[in-house]
Order: C-alpha cells, then structure tokens, then sequence
C-alpha cells in the first residue's frame, strides 16, 4: 500500500480537477518522485472503480549533460569566440581549451573568426565580426523552459545529432474519478477470518476482489499410473461381463504350458532364442501332469481326437525349459486343464491381465515386456457368431463399435481372426486385438467334453493407452524412464469417452 | 509373417483382371493377406543406400503381401494367383494334381545310405519334367525356394532344398554321409575344387552363407548327394555343386530335399512341385465331414450343397455325399496346414466372409470373481495415491547390477532366477525387489520438484524348489521418500497408514511392530525389520548412502518394502 496521505492528497487533486489530470503533472506540483504517484494509482485501482486511470505515453525534448552545460555557459564556438581578444591568439593556445577544437571548427564555418597561418610565431586567430549570436544557446534555453514545440524539427534534430538534446518517452497515467469516487479511503480486508465471523464485522467491511485469471494452487496428492488406470477400466469391463479374474502371477513358466499344451509345434519360431527369453536357472520344470503329457505328445507327434498332428519327434525336454511367459494363454491352459479335471463340466468366462515377455527388438512402441488383456469363454456349442458377438459387445464398452474380422493364422486357434476397427482420427482400418476358437488338438487331451468349444481373444493394454494419452514412446509411460509429470497431469480414464 | 513381394502388373495379367489398390487391399482382407506396401525396386534402393544407387533400377510397381505362417502355399506369385483365382470363383475347380512316368518308363531313384542318420536322415526327391522358365519364372521358382528355406525349413535347419538339371546328370543318385576331407567338388558359381573342409572355411566370410555353416560344422560326417557317375549333385545343407546348376534353358528339374524332419521335407517338396508344374507323385487326401458340423461351429445355417461350393471356393474340391449330409472333402498336398475338420471349417468361415456371418450372444451364465490378490492390490493402490505418494510401472527384468551390487548385496543371496539369452544387460535377471526400479524412476525425474514420493504394487519373482517351474511371484508394496532430508518418519507414517488399511493394529503379538534390523542397503542403525501377526514382512529404513550414489541418485532417501500376500 502506498503512503495514505499521498493516496489522500491525489484523491483531492483528482476531485478538484475537472476532466482528469496526468499524473506527471501532479508529480511536478506535488514535488514528488512521479513513481511515488504511479504507486498510489496502483494501490487506488486495487480498492474498485474508485478512480479510472488509464496508461500513457508521451514524448519530449530534455537537454544532454553537454545541452545543459551550454545552456548556461553558451556554445563552444560562442566561448571560443569570446575567449579570442582583439589582437588574437595562437592557435595552439586556443586548442588546449576543453571546448577548443570543436567551438575553433564551428567558429570557423560560421566565419565568426579566421586563422592567419603565415603570422608571425606560429599560426594566429583573429576575429571577425563585432558581435555574435549564439543561436544554438538560445534554442536550447526554449527547450530548457519546456518549450521545445516552438523549434522546428529539422532543429531539434540537428541539436540531437550534436548531441545536445535527446528525446525522452514518459509514461504517465490520466487519472479521472470512478463512479465509486471519494475522497477517503477505507482498507479492504483480503480474506474472511474467523473473527469477522464470530463479531459479525464482516458486514461493514469491504472485501479486495479475487483475480480469477490466476491459476489455483496444486493439490499435494499421490497420483496413479495411467497404464494403471487404463488396467482398472479393463478389469472393469470383464467384471462387468461376469468374468472371473485368473492368477496369473506366475511370469516364469515352462514350455509345456506356454506351447506344447497350446498345441504349438516344437519347432515353431516363437520358441526360438529371438522371440523368447530361455531360462539358465531354475533352468527346467519339474512336475507335470504325467497322463496329460502323454496326450499331448501324441497329439502332436502321432495325432488323435480327430486331427493327423504334426508328426514329429517330440521331445520332453523341449517342454521342460523354463522360459518367461511369452503370452498369459499358458495361464488359460493351466485353468482350462484344471476346469476339465472337474467331475462335471461348467461354463466358465474367464480373463486376465498380466506382463507377459518377448526377447525382441526394442523400439518406440515394442519394449520386452507388455501388458496383455486375455477374455477366454469355455461352454457347448459356442460358435464362430458367438466369439465376434461378445467382441463387439467388449470392443462396444471401449467406445469402439465399428468392427471387422480379417482371418489370420495362429497355431492354436482355428479360425483366427484379428479385429479391426475404424479409426475415426486416422480414417483407416487399424488392427485392435487378436481372437480365435482353440483347437480341438488343445483342448482334447485336457479333458474337456467333445462338444465345448473356446473361444478366446487378447489384445496389449499399453496400444490403447497409448491412444488414449497421446504418448508416441512407450518409454515415456512404461518403465523407470516415465515423465512424472506427464503421471502427475493425466486425467481420469474413461474410456468409452 | 512371411512377406511375397510379386510384380503388380504381373499378379493383375495372372488374375485376368486389374484393380484398384484399395480394392486389392480388400480382396486380400477377405482372403486373409495383408497388403503391407506398394512400392518398386527403385524406391527400396533409393529408401535403404540413397538415391543415387536408385538410378536405374526398375520402377516396376511392386505388392509386398503379409502371408500367414501356415500358408507356405501362398509365398509365390503362382500359389498366391490360384489361391486368389479360386476365391473369386475364377476357376470352376481347383487344380488337380497326379503323378505322371517319364516317357522312358523308368522314374528316377535317390538312394539313402545310413550313413546319413549321423548328421541329416530324411531326403526326398522328385522331378519336374518339360518345364519352360521365362524370366519371370525362374525368378519366382528361386524366390520361393528361399521363402521356403527362410520360414518352414527353418533357415535350412529342418529342410534344405536343392534344384538340378536333370539333363546334366544320370540317376540313380545316392545320399550319404562322408568326412569332410573325402568331399570334393566345385561348388555353385566357383572356377575350381575345394573339399568340405575348406569349403567351409570358405564359406566363413559369406554374409549369405555364413548362417548355416553351424548347422554341420561340428558333425563327423557331412551330408552329400552323387549322381550314378560319382559328381557331387550339392552338398545339404550349405551348398549344390556347380555342374547341375540349373538356368534358364533348363527343361527338367530334379528336386532334392534333405531334411531333420521327415514331415517338413514331404511338405516343401510338395510346394516346390506343385506350384511350377501339373506333376505330382502325392495322392489326395480325403477327409469327410458334415454340413451340420460347419453351420454349428461356425454359426450359419447353409444347405449341405452351399458349404460343399464355400469350401470349393478354397482349392478343397468338395462334393456332398450320397446321403446329402455328407461332404467328401479333397485336400490338395498344397494345403498341408488342413490337418483337422476344424481347418477345413475355418475355409468354410472364409468362404463365406467372416463379416457376413451373423454376431450372436452366447447364453453361458456365469458370475465374475475379482482374484483376491489382485483386488487386494487394488484398494491399496488407491490409499497409497491418496497418501500423497504417485505410483511408478517398472520393468520386472533388470540387470543383475541392479538387484545385487548397487543395493550392496550378494547376487547368491538373492533367490534371483537368471535369464539364458539376454540381448542386452537389461534382461539378465528376473527383478527380486522392486526397489531399484523405483530409485531409477528417482534418478530418471531428477528435475522434478521435492520431494519425491513414489510407490508400486507389483510382483517380484523368487526361486522357489516347492513351485513346478522352481519359481514363484511375490507381490510387494514399494515406497521411497526422496528429499533433502532423509524423512524416516514419512516412510514410517506411510507404513502404519498401510497397517491401518490392512486393519493391523499396533501390537507385539497380533498386531504389528518395528524393530532394529541389519541390512546392507541401509544406513547403518537406520533400518526396521517389520512384523505383523509374529511373522517378518519387510523392511523400511533410510538407504544407505553407497545404494544412493550408485542409483546416481544425491539426496537421503528412505523406502518401505512389504510382502502384501500374508493379509489376503
């Protein structure tokens, strides 16, 4: 707050004025510094409409250090022509004065003096003329008295070139009454206190206004991941759904379950060094159902339940390598197996999502470890329709509704299809998920009651999110390199919005 | 997925029509191929070594088409043109294939020696006979061999394939095995003679060859085909033998296959075979099935005689039964993925258009259950976060730095399961706690403001000898604090605010409590070993200022680190 008597005395100033005044002026009647009156608008404007002032500018001529010099003493040609008495003076005398050279040169085109170089003892000066008049002087003292208007331009910038005057911006306010104007000012209280409120004081005084432009204060709170907050939605749906959640915190698992059971060939390329992350210790699994083992390699070695095999030499100690689970489906083995080994079969919806581990090559959208969403649906007589149905009433919870179905090929789904969708910001077909029908091949040798059919689908939870947050490096969400405020900052995840 | 790419005017000229882009891009949808890219040699060369290497090349537009893995039919421009022919009901049928005698009577014999069985003990072999290669042609023909070799044969691991002219050899040929030192002949596209031994020598520096060299290197014997005069027809699986080389005025072709696998062998020369002539030695298979068995798998209902026309559309000629029920289905050697009644129904599904068949409801009625552990993890996450600490995802494989020595511990000491073929340190180990990656969260957001908190809920994994695969998860609950001060009592207060969630109450015997502990990533005197229910799980502590400094971390830091799975 500025001085009170200040802010007092400019109030008065501004009522006796008619139609405003600026604030310079009051500065030089006041004989104040003028920031001392921008101060006392400043804290007047903070109090409402009590005064109106509005920003200006305005230019004007101020004599240099050297303008004031002249100003008092007269130009340098002036006082050198006055120093030089009638019978002259040796040029070099005349130069050792502070204004000597530049008042001999302007002296000399103004033909006040002349210099006699055959002169006797060195070159002389001698004047001239009479009298002279020192113009240059006399336009300064008119700028001097706040006059400079009656010079003109061409003038005024010659003395600037010389350096004698300069041209200054001020800025300044036109200060008018407001319409809440008065003369005497009461104190606005900042915030309400509990004390205003128990002496009811609160009443009487006046509140300084809240500026509503500004930014509120952060909240000091935890925040959750938003891959996180994307995995909660999905687990959402599911339950939404009737399915149940599967245990699939088991990351390392043997190859019988992650291929052999799915009915994936011993040779298949997905078991190879590059795709898969091979366990040195524990190196091997040791405990498998040894009557289901059997089946399975004489599904795939011989056939059966249907089906020529591949007809190849099995090897047991293909199927106990340890590996890192390559995709939660050898978590659905595991339950469809133990599903069959109940007395009676019941239908079951099941999901998971989970880390799942590929030994690829990294880049901007593949890291070694995903997330991936599993909807796995056991019961008779489902059909081809039936898995595409609960996909579109799955992908429809997304917000996603347009879908299609391309075939495709995996070894233990038959058909296989990869969903599609439209997507509207890219006007084009993007692939969305991976679904398909088990194989009997996978299936039989579980135990699991001729006419059930499984239909099962997956799709990577870090796509999505990606979508859904606008994050182009997988990088920056997933992974101890994550931009914190990026986490800080994102919103709550709906995502059919 | 394996990629064809075939000649675009080509592909129209064999289909007998041309299309759009857009509508080559559908047929292939529908048909289950992709098409990847258009583009041309130039653009490749242009795009991989500049555009000045580009001058010159052809501009001839080019389709790379994704072909799925099962599909080794499809990874030439023949097999693709017949797959896409009959779809479009082109052909009325799909071809046919049977075996014809040569004119001389007498079928040409290769002669396995047992020998063999050390080192490659399956081939099989077949000729093609008055063959006219263009250029074109040849192209595919070599093309296909390599697709093959890339994807079914598994690099030449499983099959290796060679091709000969037959008129520059005389059968019968033998396939044996000998010492590398006793094998000598001039190998394909070489002036002299070198034996095995320093073929493979030669073949070191090949940046094409150099893959497969592993495949025999360190066999005594090496696989070698001779023809009735004693020339080296090729040497399996590295090389053929420059004198049968095959060219362009080649009029019959002997196709050899070695092969580990007897079933891969019988397939790709059944490929091979089928796809450049009308010859074939393999007789049809036949299964049957019923009409009813495809419309309940797949959902429609169409007359036997409709389905038997779907799957006729797909190269399976297919005729319905005497009984009108029944559907004979042939099935091609080029389809050796038709290996069970649920392939041929996929052709059916196809046939009809997996967009045409209509989206039901299933009835199964089921009631959902949230797994324990999981829901658990969930109402904690969200207590956390409202305690003021933000949760971080980290990776759970690590380097073996980063679970022992930076948290000043023994890697033996950690029940850490250790990962066989890491590409980078990154992933040698499975993560054992869940600390260091939440102190390289810390040291990657340095520049955010004090102080950090951070927590995770996540699984760990430990070896465990009770577990079938000798190991388990564990799921723990991680925080650290990270400020100027090292905030003990911030840690502690998350960790009785995490008791009171869990409705564990302060306490000796049923409740929980803190006492002194030892452990070497804490500051010494700094740590608690903390007990619920009687029993130990975990820790909290300020880290040692060693753990701090190796995490390139510079502030105190303390942290909180519980086993979640007792309070389920």
């Amino acid at each position: 707050m500025a001085d009170a008597g200040l802010v007092e005395t400019l109030l008065r100033c501004v009522e006796k004025a008619d139609g405003g005044l600026d604030s310079q002026d009051v500065a030089t009647s006041l004989g104040v510094d003028h920031q001392a009156i921008v101060g006392a608008v400043k804290s007047l404007q903070a109090l409402g409409d009590v005064i109106s002032a509005e920003q200006r500018s305005s230019k004007h001529w101020e004599l240099t250090g050297e303008g004031c010099e002249i100003a008092e003493q007269g130009s340098h040609e002036a006082r050198v022509f006055s120093s030089i008495p009638d019978e002259g003076m040796p040029q070099g005398q005349l130069m050792k004065l502070a204004f000597g050279k530049v008042g001999f040169s302007k002296a000399m085109s103004n033909k006040w003096i002349r210099l006699d170089k055959g002169h006797e003892g060195g070159p002389r000066v001698f004047r001239t003329v009479e009298n002279i008049e020192d113009s240059v002087r006399d336009k300064l003292l008119v700028v001097q008295k706040g006059q400079s208007s009656q010079l003109e331009e061409k003038e005024k910038s010659e003395l600037k070139k010389r350096k004698l005057l300069s041209e200054v911006t001020v800025k300044s306010y036109w200060i008018t009454k407001g319409s809440l104007f008065s003369t005497t000012i009461t104190k606005q209280e900042t915030e309400l206190t509990p004390e205003m409120i128990a002496s009811g004081s609160w009443k009487e005084k006046k509140f300084k206004p809240y500026n509503f432009e500004a930014m509120g204060v952060a909240p000091d709170c935890g925040h959750l991941h938003p891959l996180m907050k994307v995995r909660t939605q999905f687990r959402q749906i599911f339950l939404e759904m009737g399915f149940t959640e599967m245990p699939t915190n088991n990351f390392i698992e043997s190859s019988f379950w992650n291929f052999d059971s799915l009915f994936q060939p011993q040779q298949h390329p997905a078991r190879d060094q590059h795709d898969t992350f091979f366990l040195s210790d524990p190196a091997q699994a040791h405990e498998f159902p040894l009557d289901y083992l059997e089946r399975v390699r004489k599904v795939h070695s011989e056939g059966g339940f249907g089906s020529q095999g591949y007809k190849y030499d099995w090897k047991i100690e293909e199927a106990q390598k340890n590996i890192l689970r390559t995709h939660t489906t050898a978590v659905s083995a595991r339950m469809l197996y133990k599903l069959a080994q109940k007395e009676k079969f019941t239908p079951v919806k099941y999901f998971s999502i989970d880390r799942v581990f590929r030994n690829e090559t990294l880049d901007a959208t593949h890291l070694a470890e995903f997330h991936q969403i599993e909807g796995v649906v056991a019961d008779y007589g489902l059909t081809l329709g039936d898995l595409m149905g609960i996909l579109h009433q799955f992908f429809t919870k997304l917000g996603i509704t347009k879908l299609r179905f391309k075939p495709a090929y995996n070894p233990y789904t038959e058909p296989s299809m990869e969903v599609f969708s439209y997507h509207e910001g890219l006007k084009k077909w993007v692939e969305v998920g991976n679904s398909g029908v088990f194989r009997p091949e996978m299936l039989l040798p579980m135990g699991l009651p001729e006419g059930v059919t499984v239909i099962a689908w997956g799709l990577s939870l870090e796509r999505p999110t990606m979508i859904k947050y606008g994050i182009n490096n997988i990088r920056e969400l997933v992974g101890h390199k994550v931009n914190l405020q990026m986490v800080y900052d994102s919103p709550v995840c709906r995502l059919d919005a | 997925m394996p990629t064809v790419s075939v000649k675009r005017d080509l592909l129209f000229h064999a289909l007998g029509r041309t299309y759009s882009d857009e509508e080559f891009d559908e047929l292939c949808f529908e048909f289950g191929l992709e098409l990847d890219e258009i583009t041309s040699e130039k653009d490749i060369i242009s795009r991989e070594q500049g555009d000045t290497k580009a001058e010159g090349a052809s501009d001839v537009i080019l389709y790379k088409i994704d072909v799925p893995a099962n599909r080794y039919d499809l990874l030439c421009l023949e097999g693709l043109v017949r797959g896409l022919q009959v779809f479009k009901e082109k052909y009325v049928l799909s071809p046919r294939y049977r075996r014809v005698s040569p004119t001389s009577g007498e079928p040409q014999r290769l002669v396995i020696t047992e020998e063999t069985a050390a080192v490659r003990p399956h081939a099989v072999a077949a000729v093609l006979r008055n063959i006219t290669f263009t250029q074109e042609r040849y192209d595919s023909f070599i093309e296909l061999q390599e697709k093959l070799h890339q994807n079914v044969c598994r690099k030449r691991t499983l099959v290796a394939i060679g091709t000969h002219d037959l008129d520059t050899i005389s059968g019968p040929f033998t396939y044996t095995a000998k010492p590398p030192d006793d094998i000598r002949f001039t190998p394909l596209n070489q002036a002299q003679e070198y034996t095995a031994t320093e073929l493979m020598n030669l073949y070191k520096t090949d940046s094409h060859l150099r893959h497969y060299l592993h495949i025999i290197e360190d066999k005594p014997v090496y696989p070698v085909i001779y023809d009735s005069n004693g020339i080296v027809l090729s040497m399996p699986p590295i090389i053929n033998g420059d004198h049968s080389k095959i060219s362009l005025n080649t009029k019959n072709v002997f196709i050899e296959c070695t092969a580990t696998d007897l079933t891969k062998a019988k397939i790709v020369l059944d490929m091979m075979v089928t796809m450049f002539c009308e010859y074939c030695e393999e007789p049809f298979t036949k299964e049957t099935l019923s009409g009813d068995f495809i419309n309940r798998k797949v959902g429609i209902s169409e007359s036997t005689e409709r389905i038997a026309q779907l799957l006729t559309k797909m190269c399976l000629r297919s005729e319905v039964m005497s009984d009108g029920e029944q559907i004979e289905v042939e099935i091609p050697p080029t389809r050796s993925d038709v290996i069970h009644a649920c392939d041929i129904m996929e052709d059916a599904a196809m046939a009809y258009g997996f967009n045409n068949i209509i989206r039901t409801t299933p009835r199964t009625y089921t009631v959902a259950n949230q797994l324990p552990l999981n829901k658990l993890t969930e109402l904690l996450r969200q207590d956390l976060a409202a305690a003021g600490f933000t949760e971080a995802l980290t990776f759970a494989l690590c380097s073996q730095e980063d679970i022992a020595d930076k948290l000043l511990k023994n890697i033996s000491d950690t029940r850490a399961c250790h990962i066989a073929n890491p590409k980078t340190a990154e992933f040698q180990v499975a993560r054992t706690t869940l600390l260091p990656g939440l102190l390289k969260t810390l040291a990657a957001n340095r520049k955010m403001p004090l102080p950090l908190r951070l927590f995770e809920i996540s699984d760990v994994v430990l070896k465990d000898e009770t577990k079938d695969v000798g190991a388990k998860n564990n799921r723990r609950l991680c925080a650290v604090y990270y400020n100027k001060s090292p905030g003990f009592e911030v840690i502690h207060g998350l960790m009785d605010r995490v008791m009171q969630l869990l409705e564990v109450k302060p306490g000796r015997d049923e409740g929980y409590h803190i006492q002194a502990a030892q452990d070497s990533s804490f500051f010494p005197g700094r740590c608690a070993e903390i007990f619920a229910h009687g029993k130990s799980i975990g820790r909290l502590g300020v880290l040692h200022p060693d753990v701090i400094s190796r995490f390139e971390l510079t502030m105190p830091c303390s942290a909180l680190d519980i086993d979640i799975e007792p309070f389920l």
